[in-house]
């Protein structure tokens, strides 16, 4: 399967720390893949280094055979990457509606004499973009809270609506930083459901940072795994979790050995 | 706060010895003696003793608050009013036994005549006590009242104060006609007297009072009678609401006369320049403390292409109207140019870098090196008065139109473009720029278009400052400028367009018309906006987004995700 989302030896470097290190990854069109890895590992910042909040110093970031790399993030959600953060950053004092027509704005064409005129192109975008967020609210189920503000909505909403106007934008890839925090057994497996839904109705290759074992186990195809900014596996939930490096990076060296045996002994059991 | 259950004595003494501090500093800064020889009421209430009523008032209304019961509020209320009393005493007999002239010029002997009614310090302390420890009570009364007849109270007596003050400028123009004589005579007292008279006071607050208590309660009503007529009948009705208040508008001057004409001008212009800044600032969320350097470039532009001085190294002598949109072009210009070293800057930085252009605009308009070409420190003479259409603009009530015209375009203009995708992208990069650059918004855009279209507005107030005065000195062009515009549009509220022209009465309009007081307009300033940001931080008139951010704690309950 052709890859939509190519990271070619890219290296990111804070001062004299390196916080991704020659990291090479392919994510495959129309897939759920995963970034996993011990806090601190480089996932985040591997994850701005796509969007273009930084600029890696070393490598490539290909978004479909084009270099993304060095653009500015407006510039990568024009391509057709869009994210939403680890910590929620709604636009909190707008309504959710709001939110969403904010996401949809690199499709309206409205300059500011369209504005001041109303000009038939002006009618046009706002009816598009009115029409499109209350699609999308209906779509993570949040139909009817369109006039809410945004920070009064319970947690698993805001999270949802952080979902929906990151879809506003249209993207062919999203990128989903830790989608579960803070969300308990229940909603998360609502969260699960509802992510591989989005790729299954709506068509988006989606990457996500997660912590959650159990649902990036259940979904991913394939996943990641950093530690201090490097790669140290990769391959689909069975390999990982039999890997004895990324046992030992989570876990620490004695815990490897032994969850070896453990693994081990299951096998021939 | 929590209600508590017990009578709060310390409240009610600390609130008490509050009011008493401002009552002494009300006293030794002199604003109690000047305010003194304006009467609100003639004969019965000074402008002086207004201010300490007031200060003592919402000591106890705030006192009586929180209570537990009605009477223990009138009691705390009163304990209030005793507390600033006997502070008020304190200071009376210490300025009356010892001299203290030397450090506080003040506290003079007329400063205790007119604290003890001028009877002298044993009977007149006594006096003091009881008139304030009254007014005291009726702070607390005020608060035991139901809150719709609390409001047409205040109300009433807000308005009774007003009149009273503008009592000379009302009567000025009154008397332009003739058929009202007797009632304004009525009204006002004749002669020499200062403001309203007693029975004129009565009845003003009595029609005030009544008139919002009867619309209060009957505003409903009509509300929902209006919204059951049928849509075109809503239309023409809306229309003709329109039509009534454009025909005020435009007969304005007629009515205001020349004096009030000119205080409406100049409030329209800081109103001009305020729906500029509150593009910037209000909706973008871009701090910009250097906004008088479009208001200037705006007045030498025009002063450059249209002065008629023959001083300055090349003459254009340009038609006005030719001049006008080169200025505003140049304006916007001059936005971009000063917006782009910016554009990576938030907060507080951004707000030292342009407090830094405004004043590099005024010191190049002050260089000699620029002398040649704008005059330096001798300013732009010689600018003429526009023609319209063979009407001179060069009197306040001619300029007036153009200053209106000026206000309903930004008006118009602020509207649209905060209805739409941009206003949209604004609220957004106000919220967080990050997350608003990653929704695809193009940030350097997005700036740079807030920056021009202020610097247009502020650029046309200029243009028109400058024709208005028909001289302009780089002094005119002051960083006080830049703080009252933005004082201005915080006190009506960030990013409300009504707010702005709330403001601008409030901070331009009413200091021009209290000229007599302009020695305290910076410490009047002051306790506003201190006041204001404790009492209500988003302003008189909120933006619906800029109310939410300052009621975070006070959120609807959502049901919680476990």
């Amino acid at each position: 399967m052709a890859s939509v989302l190519s990271a070619i030896n890219v290296t990111k470097q804070f001062g004299g720390l390196t916080a991704v290190n020659t990291l090479n990854l392919e994510v495959a069109e129309n897939s759920i893949s995963s970034v996993i890895g011990p806090n601190g590992a480089g996932k985040t910042t591997f994850f701005n280094c796509v969007t273009g909040f930084y600029t890696p110093e070393h490598g490539e970031i290909k978004y479909k055979d084009n270099r993304i790399d060095g653009l500015r993030p407006d510039q990568v959600t024009q391509m057709g990457i869009s994210r939403t953060y680890q910590n929620i950053r709604l636009f909190s004092n707008l309504t959710a509606l709001e939110n969403i027509m904010v996401g949809y704005d690199p499709h309206l064409k409205t300059g500011w004499l369209d504005a001041v005129l109303r000009t038939k192109r002006y009618h046009d975008d706002e009816k598009a973009a009115h029409e499109e967020a209350l699609k999308l609210l209906r779509f993570v189920g949040l139909a009817g809270s369109g006039d809410l503000i945004a920070r009064n909505l319970p947690y698993g909403a805001q999270r949802r609506l952080e979902i929906a106007r990151a879809l506003a934008s249209k993207p062919g890839l999203l990128l989903l930083d830790e989608p579960t925090a803070g969300m308990n057994p229940n909603e998360t497996g609502e969260m699960m459901h509802f992510i591989r839904d989005l790729r299954d109705s709506l068509g988006i290759t989606i990457l996500l940072i997660e912590h959650d074992m159990r649902l990036v186990m259940g979904i991913s195809e394939q996943i990641t795994v950093l530690d201090f900014g490097e790669k140290i596996a990769e391959g689909g939930p069975k390999e990982i979790q039999s890997n004895p490096r990324v046992i030992e990076a989570y876990l620490g060296r004695g815990a490897a050995t032994e969850g070896m045996a453990t693994t081990s002994g299951n096998k021939s059991g | 706060m929590s209600t508590q259950n017990r009578f709060d004595w310390l409240k009610a003494v600390q609130l008490g010895a509050i009011a008493g501090i401002t009552g002494i500093l009300i006293s030794l800064v002199g604003m109690l003696q000047q305010f003194d020889s304006r009467d609100i009421i003639a004969g019965s209430l000074s402008m002086g003793w207004t201010m300490l009523f007031l200060t003592v008032i919402v000591a106890s209304y705030f006192s009586a608050a929180h209570q537990p019961s009605k009477l223990l509020s009138i009691a705390a209320s009163f304990v209030t009013g005793l507390v600033f009393g006997f502070v008020m005493c304190l200071l009376t007999y210490a300025v009356d036994t010892f001299d203290l002239r030397q450090t506080l010029v003040n506290a003079s002997p007329a400063l205790v005549k007119i604290l003890t009614f001028e009877d002298g310090v044993p009977t007149g302390l006594v006096e003091l006590v009881v008139t304030v420890t009254i007014a005291g009570v009726v702070g607390g009364v005020i608060y035991i009242l139901p809150q719709r007849i609390r409001k047409a109270v205040s109300l009433g007596l807000t308005v009774m104060v007003f009149l009273g003050l503008m009592q000379q400028i009302i009567q000025v123009t009154l008397s332009n006609f003739p058929q009202v004589n007797s009632a304004t005579a009525w009204m006002f007292g004749r002669g020499t007297q200062k403001g309203l008279s007693f029975n004129g006071a009565i009845v003003v607050f009595l029609v005030v009072t009544l008139s919002n208590l009867f619309w209060e309660s009957n505003a409903t009503k009509v509300n929902s009678q209006i919204q059951k007529m049928p849509e075109n009948r809503q239309r023409s009705l809306r229309i003709l609401g329109y039509g009534l208040l454009l025909l005020v508008v435009l007969y304005l001057p007629v009515l205001l006369g020349l004096y009030l004409t000119e205080v409406v001008n100049v409030t329209g212009l800081f109103i001009l320049m305020g729906l500029g800044l509150n593009i910037v600032v209000g909706f973008a969320g871009l701090l910009d403390l250097g906004y008088v350097a479009f208001y200037a470039i705006g007045a030498y532009t025009v002063g450059v292409l249209t002065s008629v001085s023959g001083q300055l190294s090349t003459a254009f002598e340009w038609n006005f109207w030719w001049a006008l949109p080169v200025c505003i072009f140049v304006c916007v210009m001059a936005g971009i140019v000063l917006g782009i070293p910016v554009l990576n800057m938030r907060g507080d930085y951004l707000a030292i870098v342009t407090l830094g252009f405004g004043e590099i605009i005024r010191i190049l308009a002050l260089s000699d090196f620029l002398k040649p070409h704008i005059g330096g420190s001798q300013g732009i003479v010689s600018i003429p008065p526009p023609d319209f259409f063979g009407v001179l603009l060069n009197k306040p009530q001619t300029l007036y139109y153009l200053i209106v015209a000026g206000c309903l375009l930004a008006l118009f203009v602020s509207q649209r473009l905060r209805d739409s995708r941009l206003g949209r992208s604004w609220k957004a990069m106000r919220e967080d720029e990050d997350v608003a650059q990653a929704m695809g918004i193009n940030l350097v855009a997005t700036k740079l278009l807030a920056f021009a279209t202020g610097a247009a507005f502020s650029g046309l107030s200029g243009t028109i400052l400058a024709i208005k005065l028909g001289t302009i000195y780089p002094h005119s062009f002051a960083l006080l400028i830049s703080i009252n515009v933005l004082s201005l549009i915080i006190v009506g509220g960030m990013g409300s367009i009504p707010g702005v022209f709330i403001g601008g009465l409030l901070l331009a309009g009413l200091p021009e018309l209290l000229r007599e007081f302009s020695e305290y307009r910076l410490l009047i300033y002051g306790a506003l906006l201190v006041v204001m940001m404790q009492v209500r931080p988003e302003g008189f008139w909120p933006e619906e987004t800029h109310k939410r951010e300052f009621h975070e704690n006070e959120q609807v309950p959502t049901q919680e995700a476990a």
